[in-house]
């Protein structure tokens, strides 16, 4: 019965630990999408500012009250702008960045089929 | 006519990277918020630095009150050089400031006041920064003026006679 307990409390401990870490590889993933503002070129994952400190420990009360990823970046978008998102996306100032790549690349692609057309 | 399209289409390409490059040499790549917002205060639940009762701010602020939320911190140099400017706003009567001890050790706080005076009606603690980023703070000091339960100004950076005067002309 003793050994019984003691694999049981272990089992327990074992899963407690996996469920932390989770949620750590959560918190991680989110900060490392979010720039700190007040520094240079640093995600707030990276970051050991008092800003990126406060912004992680925000992110982790966010995640326990049950916010999703997504309504955590909004949470941050509508405090601080698309600016703190390395990820934006499709607005009157990023559409160009979007639709450029495809553009280019169907246009190219249609100049390679016509000349490919021509050789046949 | 075929042959002049692909010239004619690789130019258009070109035309229209050149401009959006060149467009961009305009742009300043140094990040500046926003100051002029109007945004409604957020939920956050403040504790109070004297007695740890905990308000919520959606109750605390009224509607028909205007009040000046200075984040500060004693360690904080920048928030001893405003600290003359927020006396100054104190003696006006149309004005409440309220403080928010940032990530502070209270006896340091404490010191702070006596030694430079104490500014504010009402002192909330910070002590892990979540509230100054649910206030959408980049650090200390940084002042926001409410009125009508919106943020209608806010101050990054430690408040100068320019400000001051603003806020003045604000609350007339």
């Amino acid at each position: 019965m003793r050994f019984l307990n003691i694999i049981f409390l272990l089992f327990f401990l074992l899963n407690l630990t996996s469920v932390k870490g989770e949620e750590q590889d959560r918190i991680n993933n989110i900060t490392k999408n979010l720039r700190c503002l007040i520094c240079q070129g640093q995600s707030v994952y990276d970051s050991d500012s008092e800003f990126a400190n406060s912004i992680k420990i925000l992110v982790e009360n966010k995640i326990e009250e049950g916010l999703s990823e997504k309504q955590i970046y909004n949470y941050f978008k509508k405090k601080y702008g698309d600016w703190i998102l390395y990820d934006p996306g499709i607005n009157k100032n990023t559409y160009i960045l979007w639709i450029l790549p495809l553009l280019i690349f169907l246009i190219g692609g249609a100049i390679i089929y016509k000349k490919l057309i021509k050789k046949i | 006519m075929k042959n002049k399209i692909l010239p004619f289409s690789v130019i258009i390409i070109f035309g229209i990277i050149f401009f959006i490059f060149y467009k961009s040499l305009q742009n300043s790549n140094i990040y500046t918020p926003d100051k002029n917002i109007s945004s409604d205060i957020p939920s956050t639940n403040f504790k109070d630095f004297y007695s740890n009762i905990i308000f919520n701010s959606l109750n605390f602020f009224q509607g028909d009150k205007v009040y000046l939320l200075n984040i500060w911190s004693s360690w904080c140099i920048p928030c001893r050089q405003e600290h003359n400017f927020l006396m100054s706003l104190k003696e006006k009567k149309e004005i409440i400031l309220i403080g928010i001890n940032y990530k502070d050790n209270k006896k340091n706080a404490e010191n702070f006041l006596k030694e430079l005076g104490n500014p504010y009606d009402k002192i909330f603690i910070d002590n892990n920064g979540t509230i100054s980023i649910e206030w959408g703070a980049f650090g200390v000091p940084e002042s926001y003026l409410i009125s009508n339960n919106k943020i209608i100004k806010k101050y990054i950076g430690p408040l100068n006679q320019q400000y001051v005067d603003e806020i003045n002309l604000l609350i007339k």
